[in-house]
């Protein structure tokens, strides 16, 4: 029960930041209908920069831990956010009109240009970080020596996640910018006939999506201590996957699927095999896509002739 | 997205100095910013463990100093071509001089191909070269089938290579079987896992469909490293045997071909016999993928990929036309596998990745999807591109990646941006490849 309910724990953690990536998927599909393949890849750059802005950071002579996360959370926020709107610009909007494909062979492209510029860049090692929010409380000790432990970095991702999740929803539901991306999602054309600049509302979630990418690379950094260059591409299918599971175009859905897979995972590593959970995950993927193709809280597709 | 969202309208561009230069300093000032940490800041493991970090200012002006030039230079580009949906009509005598250069390419490469084991008999190199170009050409022409026949696009291609070529050494290494009865085996095993694969797939479309075919190939490369018992795991199967001439080793042994014709060995003979052996599997994926496409099965492919309700209202049988096309595609994948196989000796999971997929479909997309003589172009183009950039292995894929995304931007339809219709009424006549759709799932 005891490890049943670390893995819980565990499983929570990681599925949050699965979710942060996934609503840039479910956004981006939502609006502009195309799978933004190298967003897996600006979650690996946001967690780069969130490393590098750090070890300068610390370097400068920095030392109050809080206000080093707050700067390098808005760094990492801002340059990745920057990464997003670029790459929208160079490479998706001259082919909003193009033939269908278009965009998918754009992004893969874009895809291998980001992690091959890291690799290139940063070099292909790992690059380890020391371990920056230590502590932690044991919840449950156990007969046998197992404890229940809850650490504060666990504590940190899932807040963090919990409050950029009420910024979002406020911003898409509250704001001009919120209803015009609702509008641009029901019907472009419509949209821009009455004042909206779709081609600004469609940068504008390129760069919310990339900002919440960012936070989850940033994370991810804090929890596992370590980034590398091919981290986007995995990372990036399954939070695809949480976005198709939880409904693709719906935001509670992609955090839902992605605390989903996050769960599923821990739980497939705990439980059976460490060797196949990649496996397990992308054959969620596969059965989701053909039993339930519109997701836990998706609408279903209507086809047009 | 609605699918008949309006052109923007194309407001008149201003030009002028100032407007380029200020569109260049922007995007300076965009690069510095990207590129501020990532480029200015090395930061590498030390010998402690923990990490450290030096700057690269250097680096990082002159990353923003080019940026800077070639905005302008793209600028002043775009300025002198003009608008892009401009229409540029090409001259008559330059059409005609394009169309017989057209009819007469496909032969002249042909013989070529047939020549450059004679012309390049000394230069192990060239070969070695053609052969890669050959396997590619063979991998693309199969994919056509799948992606620009049937319309149906496909990112792990990858695995039924990997099926093939794993068919092929286990088969031989454990079984002892001859590289002649493995080829059809493994074709046949790589048709039966595009079946397995196509038959989930069937309801679902565009990129989606895209989506699923590439975590099926990631299980495929998942299962192949951890399943160690049978396949060895990340050291891959090594002491794949050589192929033989219907028996005839090509070795300095006594019963060696060498031996038997009374001539001196070398090492060369089976690098010619590879050549001529890939050539002829290449041919034959070009001539069955040509005979199909007038049979009913590859007319309904064509019809499945520009209209999929209309083709149900025809009465196609859209199960079956997808899984045809499916497995024949997979099935050239897996005799490019088991070729890839006896050629190498020895296959790891490492050549079997999602960038392999991509590859190949660059090479589809770039040949223009469909034509055939395109994606051999293609494949001539990618692969002599990788191998200028021989040297400099870790600019490869970031190069590859630089050119995808401007290809889709200059030219979406590819190259070759014409085709001849499979049917026509009356005469023949090249269409535009915009009046084709694809990938529509």
């Amino acid at each position: 029960m005891d490890y049943f309910a670390q893995q819980l724990i565990n499983g929570l953690v990681l599925g949050s930041i699965y979710g942060l990536i996934a609503i840039g998927y479910t956004m981006v599909y939502g609006i502009v209908g195309m799978i933004n393949f190298a967003h897996g890849d600006i979650f690996m750059i946001g967690g780069f920069i969130a490393m590098i802005s750090f070890l300068v950071l610390v370097s400068l002579g920095f030392t109050a831990i809080p206000l080093i996360l707050l700067i390098v959370l808005l760094v990492s926020m801002v340059i990745t956010a920057l990464y997003g709107w670029t790459i929208e610009r160079i490479a998706y909007r001259p082919l909003r009109h193009s033939f269908r494909l278009a965009p998918m062979l754009s992004a893969i492209g874009m895809s291998f240009v980001l992690t091959n510029f890291s690799q290139v860049s940063q070099g292909a090692r790992v690059k380890p970080v020391p371990p920056i929010i230590t502590g932690g409380y044991t919840l449950h000790e156990g007969s046998e020596g197992f404890a229940v432990q809850l650490s504060n970095i666990q504590i940190v991702v899932v807040l963090a996640t919990i409050v950029l999740l009420a910024v979002f929803t406020w911003l898409v539901s509250r704001t001009r910018l919120g209803r015009d991306m609702r509008a641009c999602e029901q019907d472009q054309t419509m949209a821009s006939l009455l004042g909206v600049d779709v081609d600004r509302t469609i940068s504008m979630t390129f760069v919310i999506g990339a900002a919440l990418a960012a936070v989850a690379g940033m994370m991810y950094l804090l929890y596992y201590g370590l980034v590398d260059f091919f981290m986007g591409f995995v990372a990036g299918i399954k939070a695809f996957t949480a976005a198709v599971l939880g409904g693709i175009g719906s935001l509670p859905g992609a955090m839902l699927g992605g605390l989903a897979i996050g769960l599923i995972e821990t739980f497939w590593s705990a439980y059976f095999s460490v060797e196949y959970k990649d496996v397990a995950a992308f054959s969620i993927l596969i059965v989701v896509l053909i039993f339930m193709p519109t997701g836990l809280l998706g609408r279903p597709e209507v086809e047009k002739v | 997205m609605s699918a008949t969202s309006a052109r923007p309208s194309h407001a008149a561009q201003p030009s002028g100095s100032a407007f380029i230069l200020k569109k260049a300093l922007i995007s300076a000032a965009v690069a510095l910013v990207l590129f501020s940490l990532m480029i200015g800041v090395r930061t590498e493991a030390g010998p402690q463990g923990g990490l450290i970090y030096w700057t690269r200012f250097g680096d990082l002006a002159a990353m923003v100093g080019t940026v800077f030039g070639g905005s302008i230079i793209i600028e002043l580009l775009r300025q002198w071509w003009g608008p892009v949906d401009k229409e540029h009509i090409v001259p008559k005598p330059v059409q005609a001089a394009m169309s017989f250069a057209g009819r007469w390419l496909a032969p002249a490469l042909l013989v070529f191909a047939f020549l450059v084991p004679v012309i390049f008999y000394d230069q192990r190199y060239i070969l070695d070269l053609s052969i890669l170009v050959l396997t590619y050409v063979m991998l693309g022409w199969g994919l056509n089938v799948v992606v620009g026949l049937a319309g149906l696009l496909d990112l792990g291609y990858v695995a039924f290579y990997a099926v093939g070529a794993y068919s092929y050494a286990l088969l031989a290494t454990n079984f002892g079987l001859s590289f002649w009865v493995c080829l059809p085996l493994a074709g046949i095993l790589a048709a039966f896992w595009g079946v397995l694969l196509g038959f989930p797939v069937l309801r679902l479309r565009g990129d989606y469909l895209a989506i699923v075919t590439l975590a099926f190939g990631e299980i495929i490369r998942l299962v192949i490293i951890n399943w160690q018992s049978l396949t060895g795991g990340p050291n891959g199967v090594s002491g794949i045997p050589r192929p033989t001439l219907f028996g005839i080793p090509l070795d300095n042994s006594d019963d060696g071909l060498a031996a038997r014709l009374g001539i001196d060995f070398s090492p060369t003979h089976r690098i010619v016999f590879l050549f001529y052996l890939i050539l002829a599997m290449a041919l034959l994926t070009n001539w069955v993928t040509i005979r199909l496409r007038r049979l009913p099965i590859g007319r309904a492919w064509e019809a499945l990929r520009e209209d999929e309700v209309a083709c149900r209202a025809l009465g196609i049988n859209v199960t079956t036309t997808k899984l045809t096309a499916f497995a024949t595609g997979a099935m050239f994948g897996g005799f490019a596998g088991a070729f890839f196989a006896t050629r190498q000796g020895f296959i790891s999971p490492e050549s079997f990745t999602f960038q392999e997929s991509a590859l190949v479909l660059a090479i589809v997309v770039l040949g223009g999807m469909g034509s055939q003589l395109g994606v051999a172009l293609a494949a001539l183009t990618m692969i002599g591109g990788f191998e200028l950039f021989r040297g400099f292995d870790q600019y490869r894929m970031l190069v590859f990646g630089i050119a995808m995304v401007l290809l889709m931007i200059w030219r979406p339809r590819g190259l070759i941006g014409h085709r001849a219709p499979t049917v026509f009424l009356e005469r023949s006549q090249a269409i535009s490849s915009d009046l084709v759709k694809e990938g529509h799932g």
